[in-house]
């Protein structure tokens, strides 16, 4: 059904539609236009569609089959590039174009009247470009160059309202700490390369991991510079502190970010290179760094203040319940939780712009009370952090206890990530419930209105994005994605990955998909994706996690609803680690106070400066001068200028030729 | 054999200079010396352009000979004028003809000595054109010491800063460089078996040149020093650590077309005589080959990439900034010709196209930059970055094509800088794979610096105190449509190349795989 060539169109149409509204649009009609956003729509909507009918092309007949072709062909270097469609490409097409197409949507009304509507629909069609082009690829340095511009897109995202100085700053910061993951990414890239040039490929990558041509200790070197990269992108403890910042963009561009693009793609890129996971010995060190992330950022989650700085530890808490699947080994999981995550996770972040739309503010102590006005925002956060908490039946519920099932069976690492897994959970719902009951419920606070005039009584720098509050219920462009995302975070999983078979769906149907065997195309999964193919589900595990969840909504209850516990005299009884989470345990300072400004720029960089000005130009200097000084003393026609130098340089051409006149 | 093409290429603009110079009279001489200036540097491009698209691909090989024989009319000498272009060079004589093209149209608004001014400049464009197609060794040197007589004068007259200072500077160190290369051509031409100044091999001439017959030559000096010679010439001139300390000087305190010129295209220079000549011809010598020395270079590279990445992030002017960037890009250049160390040689090719590549890009990403650091110091009169800020509000032409720079120097993929890095690095880090590893933590530097330039510049808010006056803040415009002109010249070939990168490669490829036989 889709070919090759209608599969390019996925990438292609959304680069038409950057590269009409940045040129022509932007140039020629407006920086208001709304054609703009039909465009990008219209654009996506096309993507979305090819990615649908190559999703049931290839649930159907299996991978398409695709052609490497040449990027660089010389001596001694053959890059290519091309297409790879298996099942995880086309999840991660429908998941990529559907979320970003909702996105789009949402972002019709909410930007709205932005002096920069076509630059807004310009970026986001770039970076869901980049997304679906990185899912695409088949050549790993072709991924790499996706992967580099699914961050750029997300540096000038976030850097969108450029003038603010905190959003100049948070862009730079996301940039710079990804890319000090993709410089292990480089290096995994690079050895890969010496080993064998025909490896990045990615399907000759596979059959030589099958064939066993390649050994452990290889692997492991290019897993962990692989992995180096996966952290970066997808904020993994120690590289986690960029994605807080990352709010100063557009609400619905962290949406986009934390749900399906961007943060993703570092998960993605170790589902896609599983087999050489497998094949290495940091498969531990995946699911510990995952585990560690989970619970390390559901911390922090606890008690911040901004709705979205919530939902963001939430995204990076998630994302490493991810890559510890991945590390234990449960590939289908993982991606499945990727799957459901991305839909309640959207509809969370939209939701949270539908908020502040409406309260002017993102501090939920200025929120409360705003159930009564937008009551379908309201039920759709509702019903996603419900999901996102794992309660039965909404889709969290399955991809999480499908990972947590799946521990049990794993000796070592197992009992571990287990525990973590379950603690985050607890944590997860505690925060979401926090956060729906400050928001939702209790009196109203004033909003962005109170927010400024205490900023003002207190002499403050006025907050970002404060404005005047206004109630009731979003336009409907807002509220439709909305909805139409939290429905899907109800059933969607169950429906696709069913216990039990339902209405022509076949048990465990979303696992079997990705983990089936297509020797025609890539041969991969081997004894460890099958453990992790029809997992048995564990109700004990499922059991403790719900009473986790319903202990931390009801904890939240207590403290945020009915007030019975009172929040500030828990916040006193731990002050210390209540500090700690809330400052964020002192990465922002040990990285940028420390580790930049202290010891590299003081340390190593003036101090070379310093050499470079005194020692090494004083150097050069002394030694110019001695050559002009023998230059003087040699001619006296030298006085010090240039033109004397081309009478010079005829002089000596003279002098060689007399010389070969006399002795040649 | 005379082609024409080749020679009316180098000379057009040295020509038209020194006619208009003479020639063009009266009150609006002013004027019309810019514009028939600036045409005469279209033509060159066009010229260039025709060169570049007309060497035929199939035929490879060295094209468009002129070939004058003895032009110094004495036999002893046996210098001939001989230019001509292959794979190698025909990259380099395009990127010449779009930066002298964008250099002349970026000094439109020059009104000190007019006249004096585009003569040098037009001269700077013939010597540089003049050394990418020489094939004999005395024409090759002449033409690149005749270089420095423009730069002088550009540098010390229409200069800011010290520019006198700059200027001297300069010149004495690429003289100094250029002398222990006078004795290296001395040194083969005298070897009773070597006894030519032929570059390369010509058969349809009958010429032989020095890379075929120097493996049998007993040399008067011995080959490594010789090599060592060369090696000094080019390592001041690209430059590489610890000889880089001109270059800083020399671009911040050069007018904006000259830092173009230098950036662009006179460094490349160097990393042209590095493949033509020191890889050209030693990789066999009596006692010496380059494959003995690769890995100091190798080393001498990433020192450069990481130490000059490093100074980069601590400066605040934004020419100096980009000026000790380009130290630390060049040393990309030199890694990927330490490429030349593996074995068997061939497999070098990667390497040796990447550091091509990498001179051909660096010309055009760092040629914008200072071009657009020249149109934003024309209007706040400052490069000082503390000093500035918000720009982007004011003139977001400006600042979206310096971001594009910015994004080429980091290595951003789809422009052409990534492609250039990347090739160096595969065929580097099978080679010397510490070297490489270290050299790619250039990277993240470059990242770095380039994007805190950016968001102190462009982004954020107008620095309250100090920073511009109200007057010039209020007043800032942006650029004109024919200061977009050399801007696109320049951004063009960035994309072009970063996308669809064997329009340019393959060609290179070509001319490498001759020099490495």
């Amino acid at each position: 059904m889709v070919t090759e060539g209608l599969a390019w169109f996925i990438i292609a149409l959304p680069i038409i539609s950057m590269l009409v509204n940045g040129l022509l649009i932007r140039g020629f009609v407006g920086s208001e236009s709304r054609y703009a956003g039909y465009l990008a729509v219209a654009a996506i909507g096309g993507s979305f569609v090819i990615s649908l009918l190559t999703l049931f092309t290839v649930m159907g007949d299996g991978p398409i089959a695709t052609e490497k072709r040449d990027w660089i062909a010389i001596g001694g270097l053959n890059l290519t590039f091309g297409l790879l469609i298996d099942q995880l490409t086309a999840i991660m097409l429908v998941v990529v174009s559907g979320v970003s197409l909702l996105v789009q949507i949402y972002g019709q009304a909410y930007m709205h009247g932005d002096k920069s509507y076509t630059r807004y629909f310009t970026y986001m069609s770039l970076f869901t470009a980049s997304m679906l082009g990185l899912v695409l690829s088949r050549n790993l340095i072709q991924i790499f160059v996706f992967w580099e511009l699914v961050g750029v897109s997300s540096y000038l995202l976030i850097g969108f309202w450029m003038d603010r100085p905190s959003a100049a700053a948070a862009a730079k910061k996301a940039f710079l700490m990804t890319r000090f993951g993709d410089f292990g990414f480089l290096l995994g890239i690079l050895y890969l390369y010496s080993v064998d040039a025909s490896y990045m490929d990615v399907v000759t990558l596979y059959h030589a991991l099958e064939a066993h041509e390649i050994a452990a200790s290889v692997a492991t070197w290019v897993a962990l510079g692989l992995f180096a990269g996966a952290v970066g992108k997808s904020a993994q403890f120690p590289l986690h502190s960029w994605l807080p910042d990352a709010m100063e963009g557009p609400t619905s561009v962290s949406a986009l970010i934390h749900s399906a693009t961007m943060v993703t793609a570092g998960v993605f890129l170790v589902a896609r290179f599983f087999p050489l996971f497998e094949h290495s010995d940091i498969m531990t060190l995946v699911a510990l760094v995952g585990g560690i992330t989970a619970v390390f950022a559901a911390t922090m989650g606890l008690v911040a203040n901004d709705i979205k700085r919530v939902l963001a530890y939430s995204t990076v808490s998630q994302l490493g319940y991810m890559m510890l699947a991945l590390g234990i080994g449960a590939y289908a999981p993982a991606i499945f939780h990727l799957f459901t995550h991305a839909f309640f996770k959207a509809a969370l972040f939209l939701g949270a712009g539908s908020v502040h739309h409406a309260s002017g503010t993102f501090n939920m102590n200025y929120m409360g009370g705003l159930k009564k006005y937008m009551p379908w925002t309201y039920w759709g956060m509702v019903i996603s952090s419900l999901s996102l908490a794992g309660l039965f039946p909404f889709s969290g519920f399955w991809s999480k206890d499908e990972i947590l099932g799946h521990a049990t069976h794993v000796d070592g690492v197992g009992p571990v990530v287990l525990v973590l897994g379950l603690v985050a959970a607890l944590m997860t719902a505690f925060y979401m419930f926090r956060a729906i009951f400050m928001t939702f419920h209790g009196e109203w606070k004033g909003g962005g209105d109170q927010e400024i005039e205490d900023a003002e009584k207190a002499g403050e720098p006025l907050p970002v994005g404060s404005t005047h509050s206004h109630f009731g219920e979003s336009p409907w462009l807002m509220v439709g994605p909305i909805v139409l995302l939290s429905i899907l975070a109800i059933f969607i999983g169950f429906l696709s990955n069913p216990t039990v078979e339902i209405a022509g769906i076949n048990k465990h149907a979303f696992a079997h998909f990705v983990t089936e065997e297509n020797h025609d195309v890539f041969p991969t999964h081997d004894a460890a994706v099958h453990a992790g193919a029809s997992p048995e589900f564990n109700y004990v595990v499922a059991g403790i996690s719900t009473v986790l969840a319903v202990a931390g909504i009801g904890l939240a209850y207590l403290m945020y609803m009915s007030k019975s516990i009172s929040a500030d005299s828990v916040a006193n009884t731990f002050r210390p680690m209540y500090n700690l989470m809330f400052r964020k345990y002192h990465f922002d300072e040990l990285y940028e106070d420390l580790v930049v400004r202290s010891i590299f720029y003081k340390y190593i960089a003036d101090a070379l400066r310093w050499f470079d000005e005194h020692w090494i130009d004083n150097t050069n200097v002394h030694l110019s001068n001695w050559v002009s000084r023998i230059g003087r003393s040699g001619t006296l026609i030298q006085n010090g200028q240039a033109q004397t130098y081309a009478v010079g340089m005829v002089i000596g051409v003279v002098a060689v030729i007399a010389g070969f006149l006399l002795w040649g | 054999m005379f082609d024409g093409i080749l020679t009316i290429t180098i000379f057009l603009p040295a020509v038209v200079a020194l006619l208009t110079t003479l020639l063009v009279r009266g009150d609006k001489s002013d004027q019309y010396i810019r514009w028939i200036s600036i045409g005469a540097t279209v033509v060159t491009f066009i010229l260039t352009a025709m060169v570049f698209f007309g060497y035929d691909r199939d035929a490879s090989g060295i094209q468009m000979v002129d070939y004058f024989e003895r032009w110094i009319p004495i036999d002893a000498l046996r210098s001939s004028y001989v230019v001509g272009v292959d794979g190698l060079s025909a990259p380099l004589v395009l990127l010449t003809g779009i930066l002298g093209m964008a250099a002349a149209f970026a000094s439109w608004r020059i009104q000190h000595r007019v006249r004096e001014y585009f003569l040098w400049l037009l001269l700077l464009q013939s010597a540089v054109l003049g050394v990418f197609t020489s094939l004999d060794l005395l024409l090759f040197f002449i033409f690149f010491e005749f270089e420095l007589i423009p730069m002088y004068m550009l540098i010390a007259i229409w200069g800011s800063g010290r520019p006198r200072y700059s200027a001297m500077k300069f010149v004495l160190f690429t003289l100094a460089g250029g002398a222990f290369m006078l004795v290296a051509i001395l040194a083969l031409f005298v070897t009773p078996e070597v006894n030519t100044l032929a570059m390369v091999s010509i058969p349809e001439l009958g010429i032989v040149g020095i890379p075929e017959i120097i493996a049998g030559a007993d040399l008067v000096i011995p080959a490594a020093l010789i090599f060592t010679f060369f090696f000094i010439a080019f390592a001041v001139k690209l430059p590489t650590f610890p000889v880089h300390s001109w270059l800083p000087d020399a671009h911040t305190d050069a007018p904006t077309a000259v830092s173009v010129m230098l950036a662009g295209v006179l460094l490349k220079m160097a990393g042209y005589g590095l493949l033509r000549i020191n890889v050209g011809f030693f990789q066999e010598t009596r006692g010496f080959t380059i494959h003995d020395v690769a890995g100091a270079m190798a080393v001498v590279a990433a020192i450069s990439v990481v130490y000059g990445g490093i100074i980069t992030v601590r400066q605040t002017d934004m020419k100096r900034l980009i000026a000790y960037s380009s130290v630390s890009h060049m040393g990309f250049v030199m890694l990927g010709v330490a490429a030349i160390g593996s074995s068997p040689a061939d497999t070098s090719a990667g390497g040796l196209n990447g550091a091509a590549l990498q001179m051909f890009t660096h010309g055009t990403i760092t040629g914008l930059a200072f071009l657009m650091v020249g149109l934003s110091y024309d209007r706040t009169h400052t490069r000082h970055i503390p000093h500035l800020g918000g720009l982007w509000k004011k003139m977001p032409l400006i600042a979206i094509f310096f971001l594009i720079a910015g994004f080429g120097s980091l290595g951003l993929p789809a422009l052409s800088g990534f492609v250039a890095e990347i090739m160096v690095f595969l065929g580097t880090f099978s080679v010397w794979p510490w070297a490489t590893g270290v050299a790619a933590f250039g990277v993240v530097l470059a990242a770095g610096y380039t994007l805190w330039m950016v968001q102190r510049v462009f982004f954020g808010e107008r620095p309250a105190n100090p920073g511009l006056a109200d007057d010039v803040y209020d007043g800032l415009t942006d650029a004109s449509w024919v200061d977009m002109i050399p801007v696109i010249a320049l951004a063009a070939p960035i994309f072009i190349v970063g996308i669809w990168p064997s329009v340019v490669t393959d060609v290179f490829d070509l001319g490498i795989q001759a020099v490495l036989r």
